[in-house]
């Protein structure tokens, strides 16, 4: 292990495939998805490898690369790993290859397909392991190319004009990004005499004067609020989510949306701890409406994929409320979702895909007694229903039940509503349940072909890891709370924030060591 | 008696001016071989080969130049009316890295327009390019005035030079209308200047400002906006750019290349040059000035280019906002803002000249460029497609392309001001203000890869017909060569900016 830089590795080997996928020749697709499945699956080695090497109960960073990249602005190649970043890296690993096995079907332009699509998955393991502000944000919008050929290019009838709509959106996010990027680091500069965009040096600095760093946690707020999303940055969710191809939606769901979050985890709350706290009434606010409108918008729509879109809104909404109650319980939850999340909803647009490929439709109304004609496609939306409305067994659960444990803890009325959205998620998610798959079966709903063999190991992957970790979710938390530990100690060490009675900090410090997690 | 008398001439470092000689005396053989050799048809390509000898031994000088400059330092020359210094040599190098591009480009142009005396062309094109790199070392207002006339009459020649196009008359005509007047007020500015410091040589105004404090300076600033106005001119900033979309839609393809790029950088050579070491000490009096232009520049450039249906008219407004970046650079005052200028100009002339060379191509037949002539490109076209996406993002300057490292730059340098606190809020405004029109200007480059990528389905009736018909493009073998620097320039400044980056960080003007 020693050496081996196993993070650059992880980056670099998609990227590697994609150029590979180039040099194939267009008549054969084979060639093509064959580097497709090489590369992926190599990277989801290296991602096991990083998973398994990865030491429980250390606060920093490991496995730190430092290079310099260009001296001129201080900009360095720093890549690093910790609680936060580790299970994005894993997850991101286990999508991309099941996302071309979902693809394995389509024969539209294969290898531009296979191409953007690695190198989307290279640029986004480069936004979870990078390091150094700059560096993060051009991976953060390089980003944009891929996905933007990738739905204009695969996606339904609206996908043009889906994809501009992902592109400007989040460009124009990640525009004030930029700004904030460049004035924290050289009020860094002028403060200590050294430029760098070192995000471990900038995190020790806390020079700011707390009216700056309002401003700058706005200006990044902005670009995460709107990839998370965060009500009411919510809108360009739906239509990307309709319009983009399977494996696309796929992505989105699970790792796209999660940048926001992880944004807010790893940028927003230690450059600028002042202002995270100033902010978090407001960012829970906002957390809480997006979970009951997203719920109540879901309910109403007659498209299966903008029922499951409007859903992440929700779900987003609950991991955005753990993460800014700012507790221990809280970011657990929201880290632990951060992995449930893109099992469950990436599993429900598997199947969703599927029935669109036989129908060639969403529409609920379409659908009904799907049950007879396909009843193991049937199970498995139904496991997946089951495991995103947080049934207890499944990871779900655990991630939304710590995530309002921790809100109640910090701002009671604020989990009391928030509530009421695990209960409106049953009603949108089993009423579409009930309108697809029960009933009697009418016309090609009756003789609709059930899954392949193929099909079944797409989504069996994704619910089997779901399940685990919702009963065992103790190798999760273990690896996650050392660094939840580490910002709970910058906040109280940084500003005035008092920890709330009963959340856990109290009991590892009183140990004297860094928490190893003990939850049953 | 006048032999009593001995008349002191000035010294001449013939090696500083060599670039510029070697470029004349290109031109002039170009001309004397055709006036001798009239009807033989070898005449062109001989004076192509006498004008890449010509921009080769330029690129020579300049090579030495530099080496030179970095061993024994800056010096002045021609009675101190030529600097020699690395931004002389740095934009000099633009300049002529942009005329050779052009003159690639060209050769394919003139024969499949069927444009006679082809060799003139060659010859005016190297007048303008002489005319520029004098422009990058001009360390007098005088000088500066001639350049300016050198390198804008062949030029408002040759936007003309399609004969048979009335769009390219009217090209040439307005251009010349207009960039006399501009030469005019320019003139004038020049005259005030004269007249509140008593000398045009900008090292000596630089002198005369920094030591004599002036009761009443009316004069020498209203003289410094006249200046502005007319280099505002050349480098198309708003709202002195109205020509632009008008000249660059109408004039051949290879010199819209040639004037968004090299024209642009030589005019910023001048107007960095003047603000920075001759007015350095007015710099609160032209901050806010630049200020202004800069956010007009950015704001109207990319809002305008947003309605476009022409692709030559949507990239002349295009380049009209990256004259925006490029002023932020300015406004920025500092040795970083100039840093970051000369970078955003150097990145600039690939990205331009790469678009500008596949719509040469894609509109060659009839010189129509509509963008929806795009439409499908992707399906007919998949390398000039990608590559010209390419270009337009990284114009857009998303990463990892020299666009993006262009705008860090450029961006960076009004982040960081320590030097000017007090006018601060000036600097973040432009910052927002430019963060803002790239997004902005985002928009417009993918209205242009939507249409190329979409599919021939999406195509309304009746057109599909008339394409059937269209043959594949053609890429000869200059003007893939042209695109394959321009694209790979762009990535590898955009992967590893460093070389450029010192490259502009050693570019320091003389004083």
């Amino acid at each position: 292990m020693n050496g081996f830089p196993i993070l650059t590795a992880i980056i670099v080997t998609p990227i590697i495939g994609s150029l590979l996928v180039l040099c194939t020749p267009a008549r054969r697709p084979e060639l093509a998805r064959a580097v497709g499945y090489l590369a992926s699956v190599a990277t989801l080695g290296f991602a096991a490898w990083l998973l398994w090497d990865f030491q429980t109960g250390v606060r920093t960073f490991q496995f730190v690369e430092e290079n310099r990249w260009f001296d001129a602005l201080g900009v360095g190649y720093i890549v690093g790993v910790d609680g936060f970043s580790i299970f994005m890296v894993a997850i991101t690993a286990v999508l991309f290859p099941i996302g071309l096995l979902a693809a394995a079907k389509q024969d539209h332009r294969v290898k531009a397909y296979t191409f953007w699509f690695l190198l989307l998955e290279g640029v986004i393991m480069g936004i979870f392991l990078s390091l150094d502000l700059i560096c993060f944000f051009v991976f953060w919008e390089a980003m944009l190319v891929p996905m933007y050929f990738l739905i204009s290019g695969w996606g339904s009838q609206r996908r043009v004009y889906a994809a501009m709509k992902f592109f400007i959106y989040t460009a124009a996010g990640s525009a004030f990004l930029l700004a904030s990027i460049l004035v924290l680091g050289f009020l860094h500069q002028n403060a200590t005499g050294h430029l760098t965009f070192d995000y471990r040096v900038l995190a020790q600095w806390n020079g700011l004067a707390s009216s700056t760093e309002k401003v700058l946690f706005l200006g990044f707020m902005i670009a995460f609020a709107i990839k998370a999303p965060l009500f009411p940055f919510h809108t360009w969710l739906p239509d990307v989510h309709t319009e983009a191809p399977t494996a696309g939606s796929v992505v989105l769901a699970g790792v796209i949306l999660k940048m926001g979050a992880y944004g807010f985890l790893r940028f927003s709350f230690e450059l600028f701890p002042k202002a995270s706290v100033y902010f978090s009434p407001l960012i829970m606010t906002l957390a809480v409406i997006g979970i009951i409108y997203g719920s109540i918008v879901a309910a109403m729509q007659t498209d299966i994929k903008r029922v499951i879109a409007f859903s992440s809104v929700a779900h987003m909404g609950f991991i955005l409320l753990g993460i800014f109650s700012l507790t221990i319980f809280g970011l657990d939850g929201a880290a632990f979702n951060m992995l449930s999340h893109p099992l469950t909803t990436g599993s429900l647009f598997l199947v969703v895909g599927m029935l669109y490929e036989r129908r060639h439709t969403r529409e609920i109304s379409e659908f009904g007694g799907i049950w007879k004609s396909a009843p193991v496609l049937t199970a498995l939306f139904l496991v997946a229903t089951f495991a995103g409305i947080g049934l207890p067994g499944f990871s779900g659960f655990v991630g939304e039940f710590l995530a309002l444990v921790g809100a109640f803890l910090a701002h009671r009325w604020w989990a009391i509503v928030a509530t009421a959205g695990v209960i409106l998620a049953a009603v949108y998610m089993l009423w579409m349940f009930q309108r697809v798959f029960t009933g009697v079966p009418e016309g090609e709903n009756a003789k609709l072909r059930d899954v392949s063999i193929r099909e079944v190991v797409v989504v069996a992957p994704l619910l089997a890891i779901s399940l685990f970790i919702g009963i065992y979710p103790k190798p999760v938390i273990d690896r996650v709370e050392p660094t939840v530990e580490r910002v709970i100690a910058e906040f109280k060490a940084k500003t005035d924030y008092k920890q709330p009675e009963g959340d856990k900090l109290r009991h590892a410090a009183e140990r004297g060591a860094p928490s190893t997690g003990s939850r049953p | 008696m006048i032999a009593a008398t001995t008349i002191r001439t000035p010294g001449v470092s013939w090696v500083g001016i060599a670039p510029v000689i070697s470029l004349v005396a290109a031109a002039l053989v170009i001309v004397m071989l055709k006036a001798v050799f009239r009807r033989d048809s070898r005449v062109f390509d001989a004076s192509l080969a006498v004008a890449a000898a010509g921009i080769a031994a330029s690129g020579y000088f300049l090579w030495r130049l530099w080496h030179n400059i970095h061993d024994t330092g800056a010096y002045l020359t021609l009675n101190k009316m030529v600097a020699v210094d690395g931004f002389s040599v740095f934009l000099g190098t633009v300049v002529l890295a942009a005329a050779l591009l052009v003159l690639l480009l060209s050769s394919e142009y003139l024969e499949s327009h069927g444009i006679a005396s082809r060799p003139e062309y060659i010859a005016l094109l190297l007048f303008s390019t002489a005319g520029m790199l004098v422009m990058t070392t001009a360390n007098d207002l005088i000088v500066i005035f001639v350049a300016l006339e050198a390198l804008s009459i062949p030029l408002y020649v040759l936007a003309a030079y399609d004969r048979n196009r009335r769009r390219s008359l009217e090209a040439g005509m307005k251009y010349f209308v207009l960039g006399a007047f501009s030469s005019a007020v320019f003139l004038y500015g020049i005259a005030l200047v004269y007249g509140a410091t008593g000398t045009t040589s900008l090292s000596g105004i630089a002198t005369f400002v920094a030591n004599v404090s002036l009761i009443d300076t009316g004069t020498l600033l209203a003289g410094l906006m006249l200046l502005l106005v007319g280099l505002g001119f050349k480098i198309a900033a708003v709202p002195f750019h109205m020509w632009t979309p008008d000249v660059y839609e109408g004039a051949p393809t290879p010199i819209t290349a040639f004037m968004s790029s090299a024209t642009k950088a030589a005019g910023f050579a001048a107007l960095l040059r003047v603000l920075l070491t001759a007015f350095g000490t007015y710099r609160t009096d032209w901050r806010p000035a630049i200020w202004a232009l800069a956010i007009l520049t950015l704001v109207v450039g990319s809002v305008v280019a947003l309605v476009q249906t022409d692709i030559k008219r949507m990239l002349a407004y295009s380049s009209i906002s990256h004259a925006g970046y490029v002023l932020i650079g300015l406004e920025a005052g500092t040795r970083q803002g100039l840093r970051a200028a000369l970078f955003y100009l150097f990145v600039y002339t690939f990205m331009t000249i790469g678009s500008f060379a596949i719509v040469m191509l894609i509109g060659r037949r009839d010189d129509r460029h509509s963008i929806t002539d795009y439409r499908a490109l992707a399906t007919r076209q998949p390398l000039l497609a990608g590559l010209l996406a390419f270009f337009l993002l990284a114009q857009a300057g998303i990463p990892p392309t020299g666009g993006f490292i262009a705008k860090l730059g450029v961006f960076a340098s009004v982040a960081n001001n320590p030097a000017f606190a007090d006018q601060r809020g000036l600097s973040y405004s432009l910052l927002v203000v430019g963060v803002i029109a790239s997004v902005i200007s985002a928009y417009f480059y993918l209205r242009v890869i939507v249409f190329m990528y979409s599919s021939e389905a999406d195509e309304p009736e009746g057109e599909e017909a008339a394409r059937e018909t269209e043959a594949a493009v053609r890429v000869d073998i200059p003007t893939g060569v042209v695109l394959f620097v321009c694209a790979a320039l762009t990535l590898w400044v955009g992967i590893l900016p460093s070389v450029i980056l010192d490259f502009a960080r050693n570019a320091r003007l003389i004083f």
